[in-house]
């Protein structure tokens, strides 16, 4: 059975649609990611699953509940951890986590278990106060919270934006361990290489759900040949290269630019075309997750 | 469920404790003010250079300025000539002068026995400060006439204010001005806080019910609120020297629903306002002009224009500056006031009735 599942969810705010006919089902114990850019309705879809918004049209259930109907038995049921930060930065890391014991009723022992794997990275700072702490351990302090009272639904919204490379890679190694206790986990994020952590990923772009699958297979859903280019003048090659026959597009992706092409494209005829542009430099690479994301946006 | 309650409280009072600058501020102002308002800033009569003007210098003209220079209020400064009068006032060695009348102890007399009914005393007083003025005369009269008020022409009497202090009056109003700054102005903003931080998301999406949450918020305050009405009791009692006649026990049981009512309104702004300017706007805005200007704190409302008469019934400070005045200055006990104790007690439970209706457990 789906924990989560949603249909053809709706939601506007004035005459911006920031969530356009939403479907999705997640199973329990997936580890599930909304990948997509800011403004692509992932915090509004957070707020309607948590419950703190009602939809303008479409349904929702988590565990079973409806978002609408039955909001107070979901509050109970998940942990939620916004995209800002939203604990108490004048209270202690320790402070912190015995006031949201409280709140769900539980006490940090009984928790402590859960949290542990997670918490002792912080224990040695359980004094300080909480506006104190790195970015990397504010996310930890505030998983921590969310998972307090062993919630059976994790939501988290963004929790490694802002956050330094190494500690994003363990955040994800920590969700990775949470879902060895069952716990299934809606996680979003703006950036693309941690969709492959994910078991299922659903691309986002303005409101709506471009495609879901696993990372696998979203990326091979990428049915066109792709080329790395690189050259002295890059912006000329860009320009270029767009015009070139066969070229179905061609975009900057970090150092190099990518070159989708269709059929009947030759290299050795690309190369003479853009013959002026010195070192030009060409080499087949795998597509990523962000090259299909680029594919459908423009479909 | 108990146990969560006192977490919260705990919670709450962290935050108040940790916040030591605005702590400090909200003990302090009630001090500054009582202390600005009770000594610096006063309306009473006090220091009033007396000069005398008499041409017969009999016993009972001796008795009446001996009246006046023993009265802590009057400096006598004096006698001078008739014609000195002008240019002692304008000088400023005096600020009143008191003449009396040629033949004024054999008049005195006739006017007890009432065959005399012409004025044989003339009070002559600089009105740059009417305020000063208008009170110093009605208080000098009183004095003059002394125990022989059968001589009066016409008797004036300051009842429960005989000097009128203004610290009397102010105090009522410092009280009914600083329980809204602190219960109504922080409440607000420490909800509206949670809001802006997004504290109140992670908090909806718990098992707690807002409403609770709301309430351990109030309850520090409340304590707070209770420390700053002891300080005010007792600096008025001690340091300007309130009689309190009427029971402090009736004070307090009246400020302490003052009190819930302040923090009702907290709680109705705190459901008005989305940040935290916008919460101290509105109980600055919205709170403390109508109790500055319309409940009888600064000006008497029988003074203002019917439109703000009637305005000001729909301001609580009004009815609770009136009520503790009753009690503190008139000395009446709490059941002669019990009009207001209801108005007040009414005015509690729509505006906690309001801002729970409006209260939502959702962001929308």
């Amino acid at each position: 059975m789906a924990v989560i599942e949603v249909q053809n969810l709706s939601k506007s705010y004035g005459n911006v649609k920031a969530l356009d006919g939403v479907s999705f089902s997640v199973e329990r114990g997936e580890l599930f990611g909304l990948i997509g850019p800011d403004g692509a309705g992932k915090t509004t879809l957070f707020r309607l699953l948590t419950t703190l918004i009602n939809p303008d049209s479409g349904s929702a259930t988590v565990d079973g509940y409806d978002i609408r109907d039955e909001y107070l038995a979901i509050r109970s049921r998940v942990g939620y951890m916004p995209g800002r930060f939203s604990l108490y930065p004048d209270l202690s890391v320790e402070e912190n986590l015995q006031f949201f014991a409280a709140m769900f009723g539980v006490t940090m022992e009984e928790s402590y278990e859960l949290i542990a794997p997670i918490y002792k990275q912080i224990e040695p700072f359980r004094k300080r106060r909480a506006g104190k702490l790195s970015g990397g351990m504010k996310q930890k302090l505030a998983l921590s919270c969310a998972l307090i009272h062993n919630p059976g639904v994790l939501f988290l919204d963004e929790p490694t934006t802002g956050v330094d490379a190494v500690s994003r890679s363990e955040f994800w190694d920590m969700l990775a361990g949470l879902k060895e206790h069952g716990i299934t986990i809606l996680v979003s994020t703006p950036y693309m290489d941690e969709a492959s952590r994910c078991d299922r990923i659903a691309l986002c772009c303005e409101g709506r759900i471009l495609e879901i699958d696993t990372p696998e297979g979203i990326v091979q859903g990428f049915d066109r040949p792709l080329y790395g280019i690189s050259a002295k003048n890059m912006f000329a090659l860009l320009e270029r290269a767009r015009e070139v026959n066969g070229v179905v597009d061609c975009y900057p992706f970090g150092e190099k630019h990518h070159l989708v092409v269709g059929d009947g494209f030759d290299e050795k005829k690309f190369r003479n075309a853009l013959a002026d542009i010195e070192g030009i430099e060409i080499s087949t690479v795998k597509p990523t997750i962000e090259d299909m994301f680029i594919k459908l946006m423009k479909r | 469920m108990e146990r969560n309650f006192a977490s919260f409280v705990k919670k709450e009072s962290l935050h108040i404790l940790r916040d030591t600058r605005t702590m400090l501020v909200v003990m302090l102002i009630p001090i500054i003010l009582m202390i600005l308002f009770g000594f610096a800033i006063s309306t009473e009569v006090n220091n009033v250079n007396v000069a005398v003007v008499a041409p017969e210098r009999t016993d009972g003209v001796h008795d009446a300025v001996e009246r006046l220079a023993q009265n802590g209020y009057f400096t006598f400064k004096g006698y001078i000539s008739q014609n000195e009068i002008d240019q002692c006032l304008r000088s400023g060695k005096a600020n009143a002068v008191v003449v009396f009348a040629q033949g004024y102890d054999r008049r005195a007399a006739q006017a007890a026995a009432g065959i005399e009914t012409k004025p044989i005393i003339q009070l002559i007083f600089d009105a740059s400060n009417v305020n000063t003025a208008g009170s110093a005369s009605a208080y000098m009269q009183s004095v003059l006439l002394g125990t022989a008020s059968q001589q009066a022409m016409f008797e004036t009497r300051m009842l429960f204010n005989p000097q009128m202090k203004s610290a009397y009056n102010f105090v009522p109003g410092i009280m009914g001005l600083i329980f809204i700054l602190v219960c109504a102005m922080m409440t607000s903003v420490s909800i509206v806080r949670e809001k802006e931080v997004g504290t109140m998301e992670v908090l909806l999406v718990s098992p707690v019910r807002p409403v609770k949450i709301i309430f351990a918020k109030m309850i520090p305050y409340f304590a707070i609120s209770c420390i700053v009405l002891v300080t005010i009791l007792l600096l008025a009692r001690y340091l300007l020297g309130v009689p309190m006649t009427g029971g402090v026990c009736g004070i307090f049981s009246l400020s302490l629903l003052y009190l819930l009512l302040s923090l009702s309104l907290g709680l109705l702004v705190s459901t008005i306002a989305t940040t935290q300017v916008a919460a101290l706007l509105i109980s600055a805005m919205v709170m403390m002009m109508p109790i500055l200007m319309l409940s009888g704190m600064l000006f008497p409302i029988e003074n203002l224009p019917i439109f703000f008469q009637v305005v000001s019934n729909i301001v609580p400070a009004r009815w609770y500056i009136d009520a503790v005045r009753k009690m503190m200055i008139q000395g009446l006990p709490i059941m002669a006031v019990w009009k207001n104790c209801v108005i007040l007690l009414g005015m509690t439970a729509v505006i906690l009735a309001v801002s729970l209706k409006k209260f939502k457990d959702k962001l929308e």
